[in-house]
């Protein structure tokens, strides 16, 4: 069957493609377009049925006539997967980019993906410290987490991302990690950044990179980030890397996904976005963590623009249920100067009381976090006050409270972008210093016992 | 029937279209050369619609499909306790040894094991007369639950003959003079409830040990209640600590749509929580689901049955149970994604017409029983729901709403502040106190009722006067009216606050959540004389023993200490009326 042309398409639509009268042809098949110019487009099958079947075109359907000729491969999408995938470069559709030869394939890949069993999975449990206070005290991040950045056009998160990609690392361990980087949809100028942030630090001869720019065609960009998974999953479970997995922009994804859901004449759920939608990020951001008897492991950090800084956004909203918390990076920070401008209110890493605490972080750890939150939460609410009442209506505790806020966001949160703050002297003891601006008997989410030990002013001599 | 040459017409994702049957409305098929499992439902002409609860690339039309004759269903009978499975009932530790980590496709399992023995001891003699429903003999299936086996609904007559001694699930262990034969397994259709004499009105709480949902706001045994709230609110683990402190003899969990790493956490976890009731591991009560987002959409719409099937089998025995369910939004979107690729008319937001009517008979599915055999069971249901963008005026919330009795609304400002558990005391709402407040004066205090109308009042007062504040700061309040917003902080902080997390505060008693509550209201009362008696207001509030009374709750032995706590705080607030 695989030999078979067909020219028997009906209807073309937008990315779609419609055909009658085939042999059987199956669910999500591969296929190949021949245009009458001799060129090649590649898609995939979206319905197939005895009278029709419809074909999704990832390069864009122009060009394309009643006289195309449609081959259908016998298989479902595959990308060829070896150690050979690490320092190189690929497309969006899993081609060479950097000029380099085809991939050699130890194996080939079914690029969908198949649900890791819940019964299988290990407890992601490993601290990763990445020497940014904000992060590393307040949303820990653990080995086999999905942690999104929430950002929004004009904010630096790339600048965070390749931060995290550099700087992490375990505490007590020298195993590195292996970045796959994921570009969907991102300008030719956001991709010459990151490639000569990583190659500037000799990280780019460990890392795979999976590229869709955003001249390329939309539909493949539904694939990109299924290929990057699919390496990620060949290398942590094949062979046992530590992969951090970098997607950028998880917008553009689901703006492809809208316009196929729109071509289909589907029911749109939220803002127009397939119902599906939930389902279909799912089935990416799943393939985070690790699984039993197996060494490596799968730690995700996917990157999307809220539109309109609108976290109630369906991606932001959608992403926040599936994924293990968010980073959300703050406008009224950045525009204050404060790098990095991460919120931390919002900000949350679900998986953060299973790595933290003695023998992982530090005992005193979960205490000063939730301590710093409430502290802050406080008195920048307090701030909203005193834009109308002014100080002098505050009392004692609340007046610390407001000085606390200031502090917190000029010492703690801001730090360089080269700046690699390890968790206890560069981050805790920092946060108890600060702390310190506080009476203690205001400082009710801390253990006494922590006091005791770590508090600066009442601590003396009684260091470990 | 089974003659019958079934091929596939039309796949469209989950959805296949099959020619060439007549299958029965949710009848359960096998489609395509792999044999995956399949649920007939739409007929269309001489098509049929079937939601596949596998994954579908590479199925072609022309590939045949095969009637079962049977609706899909579930296998009831000792065995479930412990077990983990997927939305369909099949194991995951059975498909981890058949197929790997991954979950590929085609692949059956049992829901229980048919070769294991366990061990039966009968309940009725040679000459009993049996009815339906009622328990012919028991099995130790944990270490604290004993599993009845019961005559199947529709079955009954006199004991021809009944078995003791071990036996696998299948093997008959007792006969009627009918010549019908009973074994310690059943099935049952997991779409249909199962049969009960009556409902009665629950008038017995569930009590959870977390402070402010058995205080403020209970929920009964047999009764159902809706936890919406916005992702980071802390639906998960108000869940979990349901599952883990609630006073239920059973408890079912269902993880319908939501992450994997959160039933790991569960399955790690669960081992080794002592349950504080049997002092036994909690896992020896609990029955587990478990379809994350990313397994098949079809099999997750089918999770809720499959779990609450389950629960009211244990109901059946005369056990109280507690069903949570992990998302029901997430049941919801699968019904949407099934009914989209039916291309039915969409109603709200693209959710089918029927959501509502489906919401509403699940949870009608819950409810405190007189049980075919005249015994007493409870089923008690607690939905998450998870609104987009934490609006919960959308279809599955309000659908949730109309229905459960119980209201425990998450707020995203709460969780921002780091008070968890994050529920509102100004928006949740139960309508269950008035039929409880018997039981608290019977089993706790006399003045419970009381006492909890004084503390949400003390709330509902803090928010007024909280709206003031915002405008003129709180030192330009008199003083007394400050001390009730120290009274209610001290609510806030010390009361309703509770860390999950902590080994000793994750879990109050009712008996010691009454006596908090009191602490409180001692302090206020202590306070206002002593204000009136010319203490400063700074001086009351700081008098170190309150400090100590607050942060004793994080230590062992608390409920022992708190009445000298108590005492200590107010002879300290006496003293400092006396320094002035």
């Amino acid at each position: 069957m695989s030999g078979k042309e067909y020219r028997t398409i009906t209807d073309v639509k937008g990315p779609l493609v419609f055909l009658n009268k085939t042999e059987p042809v199956s669910y999500n098949e591969i296929v190949q377009l021949r245009l009458s110019d001799g060129s090649i487009k590649n898609g995939q099958v979206l319905d197939t049925s005895d009278d029709q079947v419809i074909v999704q075109v990832f390069e864009g359907t122009a060009s394309v006539d009643r006289q195309t000729g449609v081959k259908f491969l016998g298989d479902v999408f595959k990308l060829p997967v070896s150690k050979g995938l690490i320092g190189r470069i690929l497309d969006g559709a899993g081609r060479p980019r950097d000029g380099g030869p085809e991939i050699v394939a130890d194996d080939m890949a079914d690029i969908i993906g198949a649900a890791i069993n819940p019964y299988s999975r290990q407890s992601p449990e490993a601290f990763i410290q990445t020497g940014i206070s904000a992060i590393d005290a307040c949303t820990s991040l653990v080995r086999g987490q999905k942690l999104p950045i929430f950002s929004a056009s004009g904010l630096p998160h790339n600048d965070i991302a390749l931060q995290i990609a550099r700087q992490a690392k375990l505490v007590d361990s020298d195993d590195d990690f292996v970045v796959v980087f994921c570009a969907m949809g991102i300008t030719a100028e956001e991709y010459n950044f990151f490639v000569h942030d990583l190659e500037r630090t000799g990280a780019l001869e460990n890392a795979a990179l999976f590229v869709n720019l955003a001249d390329d065609p939309a539909v493949e960009r539904l694939i990109t980030p299924r290929l990057a998974l699919t390496a990620a999953e060949y290398l942590a479970f094949e062979h046992d890397y530590h992969v951090l997995v970098i997607y950028t922009d998880m917008t553009n994804y689901c703006e492809s996904l809208r316009q196929i859901g729109a071509a289909r004449e589907e029911v749109p759920g939220r803002r127009g976005y397939p119902g599906y939608m939930y389902t279909d990020l799912a089935m990416l951001y799943e393939r985070a963590g690790l699984v039993k008897g197996k060494k490596g492991s799968i730690t995700q950090f996917p990157i999307l623009t809220m539109p309109g800084d609108d976290i109630t956004h369906p991606i932001p909203d959608l992403s926040g249920y599936i994924t293990e918390g968010q980073i959300v990076i703050s406008r009224e920070l950045h525009q204050k100067g404060i790098y990095p401008p991460i919120n931390v209110l919002p900000s949350l890493s679900r998986l953060m009381n299973a790595g933290i605490g003695p023998g992982k972080t530090r005992e005193d750890h979960k205490s000063v976090s939730d301590q710093l939150y409430a502290a802050y939460a406080q008195g920048k609410e307090l701030r909203g006050l005193v834009a109308i009442v002014g100080e002098d209506a505050l009392n004692e505790r609340d007046l610390q409270l407001l000085k606390f806020a200031d502090i917190f966001e000029d010492q703690f949160l801001r730090q360089s972008r080269d700046e690699d703050r390890s968790i206890d002297e560069g981050t805790l003891d920092l946060a108890w210093s600060l702390l310190s601006n506080i009476d203690t008997r205001f400082l009710v989410r801390l253990d006494q016992k922590w006091i005791d030990k770590y508090h600066p002013d009442e601590s003396k001599g009684e260091e470990e | 029937m089974n003659k019958e040459n079934g091929v596939i017409y039309r796949i469209s994702g989950p959805v296949v279209t099959a020619t060439g049957i007549t299958p029965r409305m949710y009848e359960v098929v096998r489609v395509g050369n792999e044999g995956l499992m399949g649920e007939v439902i739409e007929l269309h002409g001489d098509q049929s619609v079937i939601q596949v609860y596998e994954e579908t690339s590479g199925i072609k039309p022309g590939e045949p499909v095969i009637r079962t004759g049977q609706t899909l269903s579930v296998q009831l009978g000792p065995g479930l306790l412990t077990q983990i499975y997927d939305g369909i009932q099949r194991p995951l530790p059975k498909l981890e040894e058949t197929m790997g980590v991954f979950i590929t496709r085609g692949v059956d399992a049992d829901g229980l094991d048919l070769e294991k023995e366990w061990e039966f001891a009968p309940t009725v003699k040679k000459g009993d007369e049996v009815v339906p429903g009622q328990v012919i003999g028991t099995v130790q299936e944990t270490e604290t639950i004993e599993h009845r086996v019961m005559v199947p609904p529709g079955k009954e007559g006199t004991v021809k003959s009944i078995e003791s001694g071990s036996f696998n699930i299948t093997q008959t262990i007792c006969k009627l003079e009918d010549d019908s034969e009973i074994a310690m397994m059943q099935e049952w259709p997991v779409r249909h409830p199962r049969p009960f004499r009556q409902k009665y009105a629950p008038d017995v709480p569930l009590i959870t040990g977390q402070r402010i949902l058995d205080f403020l706001f209970p929920l009964a045994k047999g009764g159902t209640a809706g936890i919406p709230g916005p992702f980071g609110s802390g639906k998960t683990v108000t869940q979990q600590q349901l599952a883990k402190w609630s006073d239920a003899q059973i408890v079912v969990y269902i993880g319908c749509g939501e992450r994997g790493n959160e039933m790991t956490e569960v399955l790690d976890e669960f081992p080794h929580l002592i349950d504080p009731n049997t002092n036994k591991p909690l896992m020896n009560r609990t029955v587990m689901i478990a379809n994350t987002s990313n397994m098949p959409v079809a099999a997750r719409e089918a999770s809720v049955y499959t779990g609450v099937t389950i629960a009211e089998y244990f109901r059946d025995m005369g056990y109280n149970v507690a069903l949570m369910a992990d998302s029901t939004s997430r049941w919801a979107e699968a019904m949407r994604e099934i009914s989209s690729r039916l291309e039915e008319m969409p109603g709200e937001e693209g959710y089918p017409a029927y959501l509502s009517s489906r919401l509403a008979e699940f949870y009608e599915r819950a409810g405190r029983v007189e049980t075919l055999s005249g015994e007493d069971g409870s089923v008690s249901v607690i939905g998450a729901v998870s609104p987009p963008g934490g609006d919960i005026s959308e279809p599955v919330s309000q659908g949730t709403l109309r229905i459960v009795k119980v209201f425990w609304g998450l707020d995203a400002g709460l969780a921002r502040q780091r008070h968890f558990p994050a529920i509102s005391w100004l928006s949740s709402y139960s309508l269950y106190p008035q039929a409880l407040d018997q039981w608290y004066r019977d089993n706790i205090a006399n003045d419970f009722p009381e006492v909890r109308t004084e503390i949400s009042t003390l709330l509902q007062v803090e928010a007024e006067l909280q709206e003031i504040v915002q405008l003129v700061g709180s030192d330009a309040l008199p003083i007394d009216q400050q001390l009730t917003l120290e009274v209610a902080r001290m609510i806030r902080e010390f009361f309703l606050q509770q860390n999950a997390f902590h080994d000793v505060d994750t879990f109050s008693d009712l008996k010691l959540q009454y006596e908090m509550a009191r602490a409180i209201l001692r302090f206020q009362e202590e306070g206002k004389k002593a204000i009136a008696g010319g203490a400063q207001l700074e001086e009351v509030v700081n008098v170190p023993a309150r400090t100590d009374l607050m942060r004793g709750r994080f230590e062992k032995g608390y409920d022992d200490r708190i009445d000298g706590l108590v005492s200590d705080m107010e002879k300290q607030i006496a003293a400092s009326m006396e320094d002035n």
